[in-house]
């Protein structure tokens, strides 16, 4: 099939159960209520003419051409704007119709230029199919009179260009901002024929104003007003293939439009249940990193890593990574060895390299990127509700009256879902917007944006998560709050008791901690009581519905020492309150990488098998000994920091990484760059030379998403397919290199598709026993459990019960961290990301993104600026018991005084140089959030920094192979 | 394994127990160590001085020996 655009309705699908029937065009048709005329036409198979809807947005009304009759309603009303109604006979050609519609559209053309040939929409657009649909023919204003052509396109953003001559101003670039994004930089100025679009104030150009390089508008556009370099520059595709994005844990299926093995761009998939048809910078955009010149597709290897790399065959690579890992593991054991699966590869290949490790290195030390950030999710709700998972999908915020957002920053982390989450915080359709409360020590952009305001943004002192939550508890408790009819019934009530006994206690009011978290008590106490009642007065909510509030945290709650208390303690208020087990509520962990929940559903811990079932556990590991025919090691492994003190005391010595920048990404960098160098072989399977790469043996070049087939799961248990739209540059998909690695050592391996790995994966783990990739296909996504009982995949978890039975409560003590502030280091750092980079920046600074954000900044609020004499730009060093680094300043209130902020999307700036080795108390999780600095002003980077950017170069040195005669 | 750094990870994991009272945090201190420590971090543990451990930890240990 050729290259079609994905079917327009015209306007949003209404939700109604009740359904209505109608005639059009004397055919019946049944839809539901609310529905627009057009888009009941459209479903019938019709297609009536439009300019100004898009299904994607509201009904406007403007462009006039989607006119119809209907039997006794005079005039001709517009479509897109008038509801469906039982017995409506709707006319959509008449003579009438045709007259009028070929008036509107004979303005629109002569004021529109006629270079369809050579223009950039040519065949792909809607202006043009309007045309042809109306029967235009001829102009006969003539095209002398003043109009809009020859104006200057703005080309400021790198990925698309606004050309104002070929502009209707229909809008629906603006109301695609305002609606699906959620961020109103556009608007149209002026009036009548001086209308314009404009993006920010006067004087700005796409760059310069908020806009965020979305790509709403552009997919809104209706004809090449707003449209891809990219298109511009190659042409039409020729096909789409829908796949999932390699970015964040939002997960969002795209439209790879392709010609030949050319992406030519990416278009969000409207069907796609995670993203809606929606899109961010990152995953829209920024793919040009996979043909990046600094894209490594030759194996590599070294003796030692002060010498240059030498690229090999594949072969020799295989055989001497092998011989290395069989040498190793004869002479130390096989705990000497281990592995690190990627976040960012598929469930596929992260459960290859995981069975790698047990069954051919032999040992349970492998570990995945989770242990940085969300491992304290895993044990702090298998602990309290009996599964390692946020227990929403992302539809469920639209039902949400009250959102609590804890140590998250979804607008820069998640954006689509932040879009989201932002339309159920503004008024719509008379409906008030959800409540907000937001408890971070930043202000972040959610607590103030177009049309919305945070209720109470909390800005506690960092490392005063479990504080606040327990001081929110007592609150709910004492004021007596709580929900103890769904406690009863849910949870283990004796459990319960001690823990309210425990959060009633006085030295838990809001008021005692006050000094602590530095919140203001009533503020806390008001925070406490929306979130508790949802804003629902007592005598108000008996006898209605009982108002929804559902809380979303990131990394804020889990990247410190008490990461695992602050998760179940979000577990104990949700449980405490009754938000839990419907539509609209919930504890929701937003994930960072693409996959980090399939990677943690397929067993990446060192103690536990895929399905999160421990290691210890007899039955399960003699299932997987059958299928595997292997003994596996009952004990648990190391876990990522464990890995690399063993390293430095000689128990550890080989590492296979896949897809994974430990050296940047983890915390304390020096001590990270001893334990790698302590080991003797290193293998970095990736598709650049990243910083790992400095201290590895081997280098097995990876592949792209846009490469390889298999799944990703993202941060609703949503399972998705990725399609190969292009041959791997490599030579191989990830899971053939596994597989490759794992024959070398003689393991036998004959998977020959990855649906073959996903087949074993649901073999094995009872809440993957339902997938297949045949049964994706079919689904297009399922969320797990997908087994008997649940079939077709499980929205929202802990319905009728929790999955461990009854809900447990957990007393969590407030254990302040080790990690203090004093006189030499009175400032606590805590560190973040920015909407355009991506984690380590890998993938992201390979592309034109780099020009939101082509450096780390510190920010720094006004009065500990001034109290140092530091302006924003001025470098400054950074520095903490741990080691120092430089970078420029922003001085900004957005951070509260004594506190400063950063990002970690470079490496010339290694924000993890400062911070520590603190780490929670159950999962090793680093505590990345909360670091004592000081800040002096500098002249420029440090010497670490030189003497880096030095050893970088050197780590990069390749000797090429000779070209084939 | 560097001694200091496990005397601190396992004291680390008994404080955040202790508010169940000592038997009690001792007792989950013990199995949390069991589930999610690697055999020679175990051994190294069970190694040390007790006296250079803390009270929690240390009755930990016994546990975990016994």
């Amino acid at each position: 099939m050729g290259f079609e655009r994905q079917a327009d309705f015209g306007t949003p699908e209404s939700g109604s159960a009740e359904q209505v029937r109608l005639t059009i065009d004397g055919r019946a048709v049944t839809v539901p209520a609310g529905t627009s005329v057009m888009r009941a036409a459209s479903l019938a198979g019709g297609a009536i003419p439009k300019l100004c809807a898009t299904d994607n947005l509201e009904a406007f009304g403007s462009c006039r051409l989607c006119l119809v009759e209907i039997e006794g309603v005079k005039g001709t009303p517009a479509s897109c704007t008038t509801p469906v109604a039982a017995g409506m006979a709707v006319h959509t050609q008449t003579p009438r119709l045709e007259k009028l519609r070929r008036g509107v559209m004979e303005l629109y053309i002569s004021d529109h230029p006629l270079d369809c040939l050579t223009c950039s929409a040519n065949n792909d657009c809607e202006l043009q199919d309007q045309a042809a649909a109306v029967g235009l023919r001829d102009v006969r204003y003539g095209y002398a009179g003043e109009n809009h052509l020859g104006q200057k396109p703005d080309l400021s953003n790198p990925y698309f260009l606004f050309a104002p001559d070929k502009c209707i101003v229909c809008s629906r670039c603006v109301r695609a901002c305002d609606e699906v994004q959620g961020t109103f930089a556009l608007s149209v100025a002026g009036r009548g024929f001086a209308s314009k679009i404009t993006a920010g104030q006067a004087g700005d150009s796409f760059l310069t104003s908020d806009c965020v390089s979305c790509g709403a508008c552009v997919q809104a556009c209706p004809t090449s007003a707003l449209i891809e370099k990219s298109v511009k520059a190659i042409g039409k595709p020729e096909r789409s293939v829908i796949t999932t994005c390699a970015y964040c844990g939002v997960g969002c299926t795209f439209r790879a439009e392709m010609r030949g093995e050319q992406l030519v761009r990416m278009v969000p998939w409207k069907d796609g249940k995670a993203n809606r048809g929606h899109s961010c910078v990152k995953g829209r955009f920024a793919w040009g990193y996979a043909h990046h010149k600094d894209r490594v597709t030759a194996p590599m290897i070294r003796e030692t890593i002060d010498q240059p790399w030498r690229e090999v065959s594949w072969d020799e690579a295989l055989a001497f990574t092998a011989g290395r890992l069989n040498a190793i593991k004869a002479q130390y054991g096989a705990r000497a060895l281990g592995g690190i699966t990627s976040s960012r590869c598929t469930n596929e290949e992260t459960f290859l390299v995981q069975k790698l490790v047990r069954a051919g290195f032999g040992s349970n030390n492998v570990d995945t990127c989770a242990r940085v950030c969300h491992s304290p999710t895993g044990y702090g709700l298998k602990t309290t509700f009996g599964t390692s998972a946020g227990t929403q999908d992302f539809d469920s915020v639209m039902q949400a009256d009250v959102i609590l957002v804890i140590g998250a920053n979804p607008t820069d982390a998640h954006p689509v879902f932040a879009s989201r989450m932002k339309r159920r915080l503004r008024p719509s359709n008379g409906k008030p917007g959800a409540k907000l409360i937001v408890i971070d020590p930043r202000r972040i952009d959610l607590v103030r944006s177009p049309h919305i305001q945070a209720e109470h943004h909390l800005a506690l002192q960092p490392g005063t998560n479990v504080a606040v939550l327990t001081a929110m508890a007592h609150v709910v408790v004492t004021e007596g709050l709580a929900d103890e009819a769904f406690i009863r019934e849910r949870c283990d009530w004796d459990e319960y008791q001690d823990w309210a006994r425990f959060v009633a206690d006085e030295r838990h009011s809001p008021e005692a901690l006050e000094p602590v978290t530095r919140v203001p008590a009533a503020e806390l106490r008001a925070a406490a009581r929306l979130y508790a009642t949802g804003g629902q007065s007592r005598s108000a909510a008996a006898g209605t519905r009982k108002a929804n509030s559902a809380i979303y945290y990131g990394l804020g709650v889990t990247e410190h020492s008490q990461g695992s208390s602050t998760v179940m303690a979000i577990a104990n208020l949700a449980m405490a309150t009754g938000n839990i087990g419907r539509p609209g509520v919930g504890v929701n962990p937003l994930r960072g990488q693409n996959n980090v929940q399939g990677a943690c559903d397929m067993g990446s811990f060192p103690h536990e098998l895929a399905g999160y079932r421990h290691i210890s556990d007899q039955a399960t590991r003699t299932l997987f000994e059958q299928d595997w025919g292997v003994a596996l090691d009952p004990e648990p492994g190391l876990r990522i920091p464990n890995m690399l003190d063993a390293a430095l005391d000689g128990s550890f010595r080989a590492l296979y990484v896949q897809g994974e920048d430990i050296l940047q990404s983890d915390p304390n960098t020096h001590h990270v760059a001893a334990g790698l160098a302590a080991m003797e072989c290193v293998i970095v399977h990736d598709l650049f030379l990243n910083e790992t790469a400095n201290y590895a043996h081997v280098f097995l070049p990876g592949s792209t998403f846009l490469e390889k087939n298999g799944t990703f799961t993202n941060a609703e248990r949503r399972i998705q397919l990725v399609r190969k739209v292009m041959e791997p540059a490599n030579g191989m998909e990830d899971w053939e290199v596994t597989q490759a690695l794992a024959n070398a050592m003689g393991l036998g391996w004959t998977y020959s598709h990855p649906s073959e790995i996903m087949d074993e994966i649901a073999r094995l783990t009872p809440s993957f026993a339902g997938v297949s990739h045949a049964r994706l296909e079919e689904a297009g996504s399922l969320q797990w459990p997908v087994n008997a009982a649940t079939p077709d995949g499980s929205p929202i978890m802990h319905v009728d019960g929790f999955v461990r039975g009854k809900g447990k409560f957990v007393v969590t003590d407030y254990v302040p961290t080790d990690e203090k502030t004093g006189p030499r280091y009175p400032l606590l750092l805590t560190t973040g990301r920015i909407l355009s980079q991506y984690n380590v920046g890998a993938q992201t600074r390979r592309t034109a993104n780099a020009l939101w954000h082509s450096e780390d900044v510190l920010e720094i609020h006004p009065t500990d600026a001034e109290n140092r004499g530091i302006r924003s730009g001025d470098w400054v060093r950074l520095a903490s018991r741990t080691g120092e680094t430089a970078l420029r300043a922003e001085v900004t209130d957005r951070v509260a005084p004594g506190v400063v902020y950063t990002t970690f999307h470079h490496p010339e700036t290694q924000a993890n140089v400062v911070t520590t080795e603190y780490s929670d108390w159950a999962t090793n999780c680093p505590e990345y959030k909360v670091t004592a600095v000081q800040v002096a002003p500098s002249n420029g980077p440090s010497h670490w920094q030189e003497d880096y950017a030095e050893l970088t170069a050197r780590s990069r040195r390749v000797i090429h192979a000779e070209p084939a005669e | 394994m560097e001694i200091e750094r496990l005397r601190y990870m396992a004291d680390q994991i008994a404080r955040n127990f202790a508010a169940q009272g000592e038997a009690e945090a001792a007792e989950a201190t013990a199995e949390h160590i069991r589930l999610f420590w690697d055999p020679r971090m175990k051994a190294a543990l069970l190694a040390d001085d007790r006296s250079a451990l803390s009270p929690v930890v240390a009755r930990a240990v016994d546990l975990l020996e016994g």
